[in-house]
């Protein structure tokens, strides 16, 4: 079993800084109509994602359901094969592996699905549920033993290994997938909405568990959400998803507080405080209409029927991600919200555009 | 050695959890929850209706197994003191027009008719359950062209064409049971594709191939185990019918043939006879109807069990 770079980019096995990097990631489903099955369009859940993700961080993903967080999460993972694009790992695209070579892929891979009560097959015991990983992979030694630390290590008993999962609460489920995604030791786990589905006593400490696990084993974290304050607490760099595409991504701290894309910024006006006084006074800003279908997205910006800034502009361009003031803050809109503006002051600069 | 060995396997170096994992050392697996299978049997024994059937059935195989030696006489024992008797205390389902003993003749009868149940019951199930699950994992074409070939057996009038086959080929136990596997194993085909359909999109299989699980064991240990409970029902379903489908080509005179003795074929000698000797139609009957009621309520009992949404 390699030994992991200590936490950063420096003495990685590929002078990479990057541990994974997503390129035009796109991933169309067929649409098929009529008793020959024509395919009649396509629905883009992802449509052109690029995204570049750092050894040892925490990237946040957040978005609406059904903007595409979650495909995203499985074509990289290739549980889905994309429609086009590329997946590097370690400085390789894993798409042109075969099935060996990919194995090997995987067992630095992980993912933490959201339904803890969906995630565990319920006909197997929780010893053969975290020890297929070291199973599949042929991991030396004592397999059980392996398994009853892996028990430890997620804070559950090494007497639990002959349970069924039927015999946990949905924490402990969450602790038991938690505990096979790390039992191949991986670099980087996906966690897809790991803690929506729990109590929120619970969340707190799945997501300490997660935090935990990342220091002790110099994890990185894909982590998918749509609870923006728990993607704040746990993230270093998030990045926000609108209609298959990432619509800015940013630090953290830059993120929550200045907010560029219009989208992000309605966004967060959805947080709830935990003050009644200042939540009376808070100001939501409530977006007209619904998401548009990814079948059929609106040309240009995705996010034009929405945008009470949206312009004619908008609709005719499409805008890339284009870095703002700071090159590591980027935002997919010809017309940033600026910092203290309101977003429905209307903009009246002229398009914006990184180098014109 | 050994400790040094344990931490180069383990991957998680000096982690405190390892410590404490080795304090509790052998003390795992104490406390036990109950197994799968303890709580399907569990579930299963309140089903009283079900327990009997499952019992007068083993008692049934035992009987069919055990033949000759239970059998008070041989099944083509001519007695001529004895034509056309009613039941008595020396031939307790009477004799037929042979002066054969009847209950000999319902014992061998049983023979043929529930192992010929069970064989169909069993490989239909083998057949239906691979290409179901086959079907269903790999879907698109696989599944287009497995499922259409289903479909198009089930569209076969199977009756007809046994006759057809049978009045071609004489049949003996044995291709009667081959016959009726091949007609019979697309309901099963068909419920365990419908299954394994909602059961490949389950997180734990996405999980499995995310750690690179082969193809082979995710059928073999995540889909199969989650499909068993529709599959040994629909077996039940496909035995019973089994049963009755060869008293009916016996009955026609397809079937099983003299002298060797099967339920239907009991029945169609006894045909002529019905309104005087009731006996000759009585017994056979009776043994049909209660061992296809007996299948039909283990499967019942078998499905409420092995429903993992069912309340403990």
């Amino acid at each position: 079993m390699s030994e992991h770079p200590n936490g950063g980019s420096a003495g990685s096995s590929n002078g990479a800084e990057y541990l994974l990097e997503a390129k035009n990631l796109k991933m169309h489903f067929p649409i098929k109509a009529g008793v020959l099955k024509r395919t009649v369009g396509h629905v883009k859940a992802v449509d052109g994602v690029d995204l570049r993700i750092r050894r040892g961080e925490t990237l946040g993903l957040v978005g609406e359901s059904g903007c595409g967080k979650s495909t995203l999460a499985r074509v990289i993972l290739r549980l889905l094969e994309p429609t086009e694009g590329e997946v590097i790992f370690e400085g390789e695209n894993i798409l042109d592996y075969d099935r060996r070579r990919m194995l090997r892929v995987r067992r630095n891979m992980q993912i933490v699905f959201q339904d803890p009560y969906a995630s565990l097959n319920p006909r197997m015991t929780v010893g053969n549920i975290i020890g297929e990983p070291l199973k599949t992979h042929r991991v030396e030694g004592d397999r059980k033993r392996r398994v009853q630390e892996l028990l430890e290590i997620v804070g559950l008993s090494p007497e639990h290994y002959n349970r069924y999962p039927h015999e946990f609460s949905g924490g402990q489920r969450q602790r038991i997938g938690v505990a096979r995604a790390v039992a191949l030791n991986p670099r980087l786990i996906i966690c897809d909405e790991p803690v929506s589905a729990l109590d929120v006593s619970i969340q707190a400490q799945v997501i300490n568990l997660l935090q935990d696990l990342q220091k002790e084993f110099d994890l990185t974290y894909v982590f998918i959400a749509h609870d923006l304050s728990v993607v704040k607490h746990i993230s270093d760099r998030v990045a926000v998803m609108y209609l298959g595409k990432i619509v800015e991504i940013a630090e953290r701290k830059k993120l929550y507080d200045e907010p560029r894309h219009p989208y992000t910024v309605s966004l967060l006006s959805a947080i709830p405080v935990p003050d009644p006084e200042k939540e009376r006074e808070r100001s939501r800003i409530v977006l007209t209409g619904d998401v548009p279908s990814p079948a059929n997205p609106p040309p240009g910006c995705s996010f034009h029927t929405r945008c009470p800034r949206a312009q004619a502009y908008c609709v005719e361009n499409e805008p890339g991600l284009i870095p703002q003031e700071e090159g590591a803050h980027r935002a997919a809109c010809f017309f940033p919200v600026e910092e203290g503006q309101h977003i429905e002051e209307p903009a009246t600069s002229t398009p914006y555009r990184a180098g014109e | 050695m050994v400790d040094q060995d344990r931490q180069r396997t383990s991957g998680f170096q000096g982690s405190e959890a390892m410590q404490a994992a080795e304090a509790v050392g052998e003390d795992y697996g104490k406390v036990k929850g109950r197994t799968q299978r303890e709580i399907v049997w569990r579930r299963f024994k309140r089903h009283r209706l079900a327990m009997i059937s499952g019992l007068v059935l083993v008692l049934l195989y035992a009987a069919a197994l055990a033949t000759p030696w239970i059998a008070p006489y041989g099944y083509a024992d001519i007695d001529y003191t004895a034509l056309d008797q009613g039941p008595s205390l020396k031939h307790p389902m009477g004799t037929d027009e042979l002066g054969r003993d009847e209950l000999t003749r319902v014992i061998y009868g049983g023979r043929v008719s529930l192992l010929l149940g069970l064989g169909v019951g069993v490989f239909s199930t083998l057949i239906g359950a691979v290409v179901g699950i086959i079907s269903g994992y790999y879907g698109r074409f696989v599944d287009t062209a497995s499922m259409g070939f289903t479909d198009f057996m089930l569209t076969l009038p199977f009756l007809p064409i046994l006759l057809v086959l049978g009045s071609i080929f004489n049949f003996t136990a044995v291709t009667i049971t081959f016959a009726l596997v091949l007609l019979l194993w697309m309901t099963i085909a068909r419920l365990v594709r419908g299954q394994v359909l909602s059961v490949r999109n389950q997180e734990y299989v996405q999980a499995a191939k995310a750690v690179g699980v082969a193809d082979f064991m995710i059928m073999f240990r995540h889909i199969f185990p989650n499909v068993v409970g529709v599959m040994l029902v629909q077996a039940t379903l496909v035995t019973a019918e089994a049963i009755l489908i060869e008293s009916a080509l016996s009955f026609l005179g397809l079937g099983i043939q003299p002298p060797t003795p099967s339920w239907g074929n009991l029945l169609e000698d006894a045909r002529t006879t019905m309104t005087t000797q009731w006996w000759l139609t009585w017994f056979p009957g009776m043994m049909i109807v209660i061992t296809v009621l007996c299948v039909n309520f283990l499967g019942d009992g078998l499905r409420d069990a092995l429903d993992p949404k069912a309340v403990e």
